[in-house]
């Protein structure tokens, strides 16, 4: 095959199979758009004939989305904060600030990454239980205040700022806090901002540990409502298909907004795991 | 917030150095005993209790009844439907989508193509949408009467399929979904494996003849082979936890044909109360990724020390 006839067939390939896998996510947008049945009509129609934002107003207005939306973003960020001080400071002094026992203790850490979340489910459930944490935010937000994968992110980013920055600052007089605060976090900004990336939208998409704890629909996170949803409407395709936009969509804006990072993380995660 | 300031004396220096590193990494490590560990633990023990929902109620109810609950689902029919489903998905899923996302990751990495940033966002985009959201969008995907697939197959004079509606096809509904919203995450890793392959690698084999197949065999392949098992562990651990696909496609239907483990620890637990057999099956499911991982890692190291030819080997400086 010539150069350019190889050319083509590489670019060709690589448009249908972006085509492909948009093809879900365009349908999605595209059928939430239609007139109510439209959807569901013979024969298939890929766009509406009459674009309409119904089925977005009835979600805010009937089905307060905006709520559920609130409260996915208030449970993100949430975690979010938490996670990223307590993850970032022991990340940190895994990296840069020796104690006895230290490697032996991260090693361990490192070996617990293989134990799946939802072993420790059940007595978790009865744990929180027992505190009055069953159906709160809190309860939403506690498996989620430190994480292993997000100490060793910033450990293996932490292990490049020079001792000798660290150690004049002491020289200078300054605590260990300080030190932290005022260059370690700074140094650490693009490792944090993946680690933000992956809590907050890990957190967003999460479905199983909020679906057990939470169970007063006011409290529902927007994956829980939306599967609560389809309970009820799932003869409503265009309905659905608005309310999957909404979930989904902070998401992709906020992807492509932060891309670099992201698949930075992705990488990174994987070099040393 | 006040911090221990002063300038201190080297020796003195480390030890509060020492101090602080302690006192950094303890909060952390504090939420992840309680709330990661010792649950963990806990759930060994839950697994040997009768733990249901009259203990829920009063504690009184509660007996410890030693490897009975393991006993019991060596025997329960639905426990081996839900391990062989889930064995199934790991088996099929897995490596499609890790072959997938090798394709893709060669195409997006192809020195002819353009717009590759491009390509690559829109290849990744199904890894960071809601799950629900997509098993939602999926589930009319499927839709026997006005699902696009079965429109689409329409046009090939494909009689419609009920995919989530028959047990020959619910699970492999499923695994096509499981892939096309999961390979972009490899993809992204096997796109920075071959971008760590030295070019001169491929400059010496096209000097010693080789084709692109050659090339492709005896240079890209043994080079990514640490990206590969690292990929392959990963994408089995993952694959592993199959929930929230069949709890919103189909509820673990038709006929039990795509009962998960996660999803019957989530019934069993959750749904029925009984959290003492619930756990033993989360036990079984954790033992299970465990072997697996640890011969992974060995056949890794066993591997990689026997397939990579030398020349390879020598260019991983």
């Amino acid at each position: 095959m010539s150069r350019s006839a190889r050319a083509i067939a590489v670019n060709a390939a690589l448009v249908l199979a972006a085509g492909l896998t948009l093809l879900p996510l365009a349908w999605m947008v595209s059928v939430s758009l239609m007139p109510t049945g439209e959807a569901s009509r013979l024969p298939l129609r890929l766009l509406p004939s009459a674009p309409t934002l119904e089925h977005y107003r009835t979600l805010f207005t009937r089905l307060d989305v905006a709520g559920y939306a609130a409260n996915s973003a208030l449970l993100a960020t949430a975690v979010t904060a938490i996670s990223l001080v307590l993850n970032s400071m022991a990340g940190y002094a895994f990296a840069k600030l020796p104690f006895r026992g230290r490697d032996a203790l991260f090693r361990t850490l490192l070996a617990a990454l293989v134990i799946p979340a939802q072993v420790g489910m059940l007595p978790l459930f009865l744990m929180l239980k027992g505190m009055g944490l069953i159906n709160t935010y809190a309860g939403v937000v506690i498996p989620g205040l430190a994480s292993i994968f997000g100490i060793f992110l910033v450990r293996q980013y932490a292990q490049s700022i020079p001792d000798s920055l660290l150690d004049a600052a002491r020289i200078d007089g300054a605590g260990e806090l300080r030190i932290y605060r005022s260059f370690v976090l700074p140094a650490c900004t693009p490792i944090l901002t993946t680690l933000a990336l992956f809590t907050f939208m890990g957190t967003w998409n999460d479905f199983l540990w909020p679906l057990i704890v939470l169970s007063d629909q006011d409290r529902f996170t927007l994956p829980v409502a939306l599967a609560n949803l389809l309970g009820e409407h799932a003869q409503d395709v265009e309905l659905m298909m608005a309310g999957s936009v909404l979930t989904v969509a902070p998401m992709v804006v906020l992807f492509l907004a932060l891309q670099r990072y992201y698949v930075a993380g992705v990488v990174s995660g994987s070099v040393k795991g | 917030m006040p911090g221990p300031s002063d300038a201190l004396e080297p020796s003195t220096g480390r030890k509060h150095v020492a101090v602080a590193g302690r006192l950094f990494v303890a909060p952390a490590l504090i939420a992840i005993a309680i709330f990661f560990l010792v649950p963990v633990v806990a759930a060994l023990g839950l697994s040997l209790t009768d733990f249901d929902i009259y203990a829920l109620a009063d504690r009184r109810n509660l007996r410890f009844v030693g490897w009975a609950n393991y006993g019991t689902l060596l025997t329960d029919p639905l426990f081996w439907t839900a391990l062989r489903n889930t064995a199934i998905f790991v088996i099929a899923a897995a490596p499609l989508s890790i072959a997938v996302s090798l394709g893709a990751a060669l195409l997006v990495d192809a020195k002819l193509a353009r717009f590759r940033g491009l390509f690559r966002t829109a290849l990744f985009l199904p890894v960071v949408t809601t799950l629900i959201a997509a098993a939602v969008v999926w589930r009319y995907l499927y839709h026997p009467r006005v699902g696009l697939l079965n429109r689409v197959l329409a046009w090939f004079g494909v009689a419609p399929i009920d995919w989530l509606g028959d047990p020959t096809w619910a699970l492999p509904a499923i695994i096509l979904m499981a892939v096309w919203k999961n390979f972009g995450f490899n993809m992204v890793i096997f796109v920075a494996g071959l971008q760590s392959i030295p070019p001169r690698l491929y400059e010496a084999a096209s000097i010693d003849g080789a084709g692109a197949w050659q090339g492709f065999r005896h240079v890209t392949l043994p080079m990514l082979a640490p990206t590969f098992a690292f990929v392959a562990v990963m994408t089995m651990i993952g694959h592993f936890q199959l929930f929230a696909e069949p709890y919103v496609m189909t509820q673990g239907g038709p006929a039990n044909s795509t009962l998960s483990v996660v999803l019957l620890t989530y019934l069993e637990g959750f749904r029925w109360w009984n959290l003492g057999y619930a756990a033993a099956i989360s036990f079984v499911l954790f033992a299970v990724i465990l072997v697996l991982t640890v011969v992974a890692t060995r056949l890794r190291a066993l591997g990689g020390g026997l397939d990579a030819p030398e020349a390879a080997r020598g260019g991983r400086a």
